[in-house]
């Protein structure tokens, strides 16, 4: 069973790295699926640059939507900050319900085309899920744990850092997973208000009618995703481990 | 050690902890009872600051409590809790060395004090020292989370239902280990407990209280013969006082010349076990044997049951 997962993992891996480095390697492949006459392999730009700086907003996006939610999350879950908890859970709430797309139309006429707008929409985008379980993680934490910290003499602060956090932890690294998932897939889009991800393989394709373009940049997008999620998940189980649940 | 004064607490128009004025000695085991809502918790709780009074104060060796940060201040007192709230990202050497390490000792010094407590309370160091605490059982888990309290050396340990959560096995065997260590160490307990047998077992003075309000603080002996009030008198159930009262002393002093056969008890068992030994084997009198088991006399249920009369004292 193990061992099939990492076959898959590693094969997975393997095709990915070949159609980023070569993708003309896939061209025969392909080639069934692109209309008589048309090539069948994406070449108008680098694939592994795409893929690059695909990862690359995603990234960025989910650390930023990460610092914001930990941020509100702390913060709701001092006394001082108790009273705002409902306010923060709507408006990350609120931040969900706007399709990515809106999301994209809105901020382009104030931050212009190009990458800017698709950080802006996975940022709001990333917030609630990493929100959501980081308050749940915090708010998880037994009582009697931090009973038994405040009597053994730990500051406020050091209650948060040492205790609260750690054991928080595995449900905070879930939220960054689906956060992360949710940038990865979501940067796709990004390519219609030209950012330059590896949506505008698949863009490319619907325009000029070229499925074969539309499955490999729909794969590769796909491949990335799914091992980046995978990775993350083993980060969420060592950290569960870690925190004395494994 | 600890004075109480006219401490209160209230909750808007909610008097949970009415002027209570309380004088604990150096080295003493005090025992707070009373029933659920009784207000015994927050007054433990208020020793430590884990709640602010709303007036009175609290001193310990004559020292203001007011006049240390909260945080600082608990770091000089040990507390324990039902369900011990050890720390499971924590290994238990780590746990134990909570203090020590707040405190800035050096890593030598704390190493040597987890490996003492843990050692005193029965757990073997190199084991249990790198263990979580999901690894361990109930009764360990409870008393690694003793030892935490009392790692810094405090002059004071609070104890909220410490044995609450343990079966009573393991309880009977965690108090009887209490007991030996705050007689080793000296240090001033104040426990509270809604388990009468506890509070009259381990306690050098119990204090009662009712609704918010201190009614009675005295010797176990006192509370059960001298009941200020009945609830007083209702927490020990009146099918049961002439047993916990038996409970409290040992035979030696109704020893009695005499002859008599069967299994011998000990002169330090106490009366309400040399009791159920002689009315289980049917017999009126048993002779009585000293720590190294020569004859010392004999116990007879008469003395035993008169002992048991409150009016006795």
């Amino acid at each position: 069973m193990k061992a099939a997962a990492w076959t898959l993992r590693l094969l997975t891996l393997a095709l990915l790295a070949v159609y980023l480095i070569r993708p003309e390697t896939f061209a025969a492949a392909l080639a069934p699926l692109a209309p008589a006459g048309a090539p069948a392999v994406y070449t108008q730009s680098s694939v592994l640059e795409l893929a690059a700086i695909h990862v690359a907003i995603a990234a960025v996006a989910t650390v930023l939507a990460t610092a914001a939610a930990l941020a509100l999350a702390v913060f709701a879950t001092r006394p001082a900050g108790s009273a705002f908890l409902p306010l923060f859970r709507s408006v990350a709430n609120a931040g969900q319900t706007f399709p990515p797309v809106a999301v994209l139309a809105i901020a382009v006429p104030s931050v212009g085309f190009g990458e800017a707008p698709t950080l802006i929409a996975l940022t709001l985008y990333g917030v609630l899920p990493v929100f959501e379980n980081a308050l749940s993680g915090i708010e998880g934490v037994s009582p009697a744990v931090l009973d038994a910290a405040r009597g053994a003499g730990l500051s406020p602060r050091q209650e948060l850092l040492e205790v609260e956090l750690p054991l928080a932890l595995p449900a905070i690294l879930s939220g960054v997973r689906l956060s992360a998932v949710i940038a990865l897939s979501t940067a796709t889009i990004g390519s219609t208000v030209a950012a330059r991800t590896l949506g505008e393989v698949v863009i490319a394709g619907l325009a000029t009618n070229n499925l074969a373009y539309i499955v490999q940049g729909a794969a590769a997008i796909a491949a990335l995703t799914v091992l980046i999620s995978d990775a993350l998940g083993a980060l969420e189980r060592w950290a569960a481990r870690r925190a004395g649940r494994g | 050690m600890i004075t109480i004064e006219r401490l209160t607490k209230r909750y808007d128009d909610d008097v949970v902890v009415d002027d209570v004025s309380l004088e604990i000695a150096e080295g003493a085991i005090v025992a707070v009872v009373g029933a659920s809502g009784s207000g015994k918790t927050t007054l433990l709780r208020m020793i430590n600051r884990m709640v602010e009074p709303t007036s009175g104060r609290v001193l310990i060796a004559g020292e203001d409590t007011r006049a240390t940060a909260p945080h600082l201040l608990r770091r000089s007192i040990g507390y324990a809790i039902q369900g011990h709230g050890l720390f499971p990202h924590r290994t238990i050497a780590e746990n134990v060395a909570t203090t020590p390490k707040l405190l800035g000792w050096d890593k030598a010094r704390i190493e040597a004090r987890v490996d003492e407590l843990l050692s005193l309370f029965g757990l073997e160091p190199a084991i249990y020292g790198p263990r979580r605490p999901h690894q361990l059982s109930g009764g360990q888990q409870q008393r690694v989370g003793v030892a935490r309290a009392l790692a810094a050396f405090p002059r004071v340990l609070l104890m909220d239902e410490p044995f609450g959560a343990l079966d009573p096995i393991v309880r009977a065997k965690a108090q009887a280990d209490l007991r030996a260590i705050q007689r080793k160490l000296g240090v001033t307990v104040v426990l509270v407990t809604h388990d009468m047998d506890e509070a009259t077992s381990l306690a050098d003075r119990i204090a009662i209280m009712e609704r918010g309000r201190l009614v009675q603080e005295a010797t176990p002996v006192e509370v059960l013969t001298h009941p200020a009030t009945q609830f007083a008198a209702d927490m020990f159930g009146a099918d049961e006082r002439p047993f916990r009262l038996l409970s409290l002393k040992s035979v030696a002093d109704l020893t009695q010349p005499g002859e008599a056969g069967g299994e011998p008890i000990a002169a330090d068992a106490d009366r309400r076990e040399a009791l159920a030994a002689l009315l289980w084997s049917g017999r009126a009198a048993a002779p009585v044997t000293g720590a190294g088991g020569e004859r010392l006399g004999i116990v007879t249920l008469a003395r035993l049951v008169e002992a048991a009369a409150a009016k006795a004292r």
